[in-house]
């Protein structure tokens, strides 16, 4: 036990003198990058705005009360567009994830070389980048609209549907599957009786998930031209119309309130 | 499935996947319906997708030979925004949490504060980043600052909230010896508390910082700084190149971000 001797007593401490040494050169190392990171961020910062951002925060608030509420009536058509990126994006994602899970989960990657990585190459790529990135690329390739927003929400969805089924497809049981295989199984046969029943609550379970994420990534895609309520929400930015930025404030709450509480229905329901 | 029935000729056949008869039934018939819909009022304007299968091309072309060089100073530039304000911001988004987590735990705090506590991680959790950002920048003004306040405020609710669950979790024992040595309030946190949930809170800090850093690359596209910026730039220029070597970049920095996070939160365990 680490003790230090202060006259006659010897009073306990944490860390003996080695480890303490130890700790406080990483915190100083810390310190001084985070120092070095405020530094640059300092430079790039014009302070004058800052100072007035209390008073403009302020007026920002005023402005948005009260929100314009008759605004609402042009909004349903966005959240519709907004709901339906969000479901057929996911259904797309489904539909790709699925047998990309298969093709990289270890236990059932066919055994050709070169299957498996790049499986988990399409994965890690989809996942890396935003769907507001993918939807930046779509607008200019498919023209604004909903659909550059449905295929933007199903390309970054097939690598988060994809890495979280290959991982459970790793994790099941391996006693079903060579019951089946016992029973002179054709590969098919093998998977569709011994791995789906074993991942299909986790599988609805992210693809739920990945549902409720989406709704909320939907809400903005229209930022970059893809449909849907963040196009209204950047013209109502851009014309400084804060009243109805605050009318799509709540709407988008409440639609990511209701969203979420399905979703963890759904999944309390599958588990 | 018993021998009596098997005899009586009856094959096994697989169980439903929705157990629930009617929520199947309600299924089979609800999602072709709402698909129908849904797909009826898409409005997809074939001739303008048709039209820029060209640049679909263009793109998949420049991934092949993306230019990290003609814009050098700019990615560079750019990078070295996301990364800095990744790191303030996760840092203050810790400090941030810390009050809120304590305050969010139902074995530490009182009802006014739990429920305030709580508020805050709900309203911080439930806006996208980027909504935040736009907030952000009106206030503060195009740049950095704007994204390092974003980010730290949408991490409070990430790791207030799940720092609140790990502290609820926690056994109450030794919360209870330092109470009977007579510990105040903040005594038990340091030494209840702090040592049996820290670890975990650093791992899921690390874990935020990692999620930062993907958010930092796209907040720049409402002038919140960061590589997002330099990205909507080139491909508002229609600079292919330059864009997927940007891509290119965000890519390898998420994946090193990700397995470093991933093997020093192993190491924390």
């Amino acid at each position: 036990m680490p003790v230090r001797q202060e006259g006659e007593q010897l009073i306990w401490q944490r860390r003996d003198r080695r480890s303490a040494l130890i700790h406080w050169a990483w915190m100083f190392g810390f310190a001084v990058v985070l120092l070095a990171s405020w530094q640059v961020i300092s430079e790039r910062t014009i302070w004058d705005f800052v100072l007035d951002a209390p008073a403009q925060g302020a007026d920002l608030v005023s402005r948005m009360f009260p929100p314009d509420f008759a605004y609402v009536n042009a909004l349903w058509r966005p959240l519709w567009d907004t709901i339906n990126m969000a479901t057929l994006g996911t259904l797309i994602a489904i539909a790709l994830a699925v047998p990309l899970a298969f093709l990289a989960a270890r236990n059932t990657t066919p055994r050709f070389p070169l299957v498996r990585p790049l499986a988990l190459l399409i994965i890690v790529t989809s996942r890396s980048i935003n769907s507001l990135i993918w939807a930046l690329l779509l607008v200019l390739i498919l023209g604004p609209g909903v659909l550059a927003g449905v295929i933007a929400i199903a390309l970054r969805s097939v690598g988060f549907i994809g890495k979280l089924l290959y991982e459970a497809i790793e994790e099941i049981d391996r006693r079903p599957v060579e019951a089946i295989t016992a029973t002179g199984a054709t590969a098919a046969q093998l998977r569709v009786y011994g791995v789906v029943p074993q991942v299909m609550p986790a599988f609805a379970g992210i693809s739920v998930y990945r549902w409720d994420i989406n709704i909320r990534e939907a809400t903005i895609l229209g930022l970059v031209g893809a449909g849907g309520l963040g196009l209204e929400l950047i013209a109502s930015v851009n014309t400084l119309a804060w009243g109805r930025v605050a009318t799509l404030f709540l709407l988008i709450l409440g639609t990511v309130l209701i969203s979420e509480w399905i979703s963890a229905r759904l999944r309390a329901a599958v588990t | 499935m018993n021998r009596a029935t098997a005899a009586a000729g009856m094959t096994w056949r697989r169980p439903p996947v929705i157990a629930n008869p009617w929520l199947r039934r309600g299924l089979f018939i609800g999602v072709p319906l709402y698909l129908f819909v849904a797909l009826g009022t898409l409005e997809i304007n074939w001739a303008r997708v048709m039209a820029g299968m060209p640049r679909a091309l263009e793109f998949l072309a420049a991934l092949a030979s993306p230019d990290f060089v003609s814009r050098a100073d700019q990615i560079i530039d750019g990078v070295l925004e996301s990364l800095t304000m990744t790191l303030v911001s996760t840092f203050l988004g810790f400090l941030l949490s810390v009050p809120v987590a304590l305050g969010a735990a139902r074995n530490l705090a009182p009802v006014p504060v739990y429920l305030t506590c709580r508020a805050i991680i709900a309203i911080s959790r439930s806006f996208q980043e980027i909504i935040i950002a736009i907030l952000f920048v009106a206030m503060l003004g195009f740049g950095p600052l704007a994204g390092v306040a974003t980010l730290a405020f949408a991490s409070i609710g990430f790791i207030a909230k799940l720092a609140a669950e790990e502290i609820e979790a926690m056994n109450p024992r030794p919360l209870e010896a330092i109470r009977a040595t007579g510990g105040s309030w903040l005594q038990r946190v340091q030494w209840a508390v702090q040592p049996q949930v820290l670890p975990r809170v650093a791992g899921i800090t690390l874990y935020r910082l990692d999620i930062n850093f993907r958010e930092s690359a796209i907040i720049g596209i409402v002038g919140a700084g960061g590589i997002g910026a330099t990205l909507n730039t080139a491909f508002d220029r229609y600079e292919f190149e330059t864009a997927a070597a940007i891509l290119l970049v965000i890519i390898v920095i998420v994946l090193a971000a990700e397995y470093t996070s991933g093997w020093l939160r192993g190491r924390l365990r």
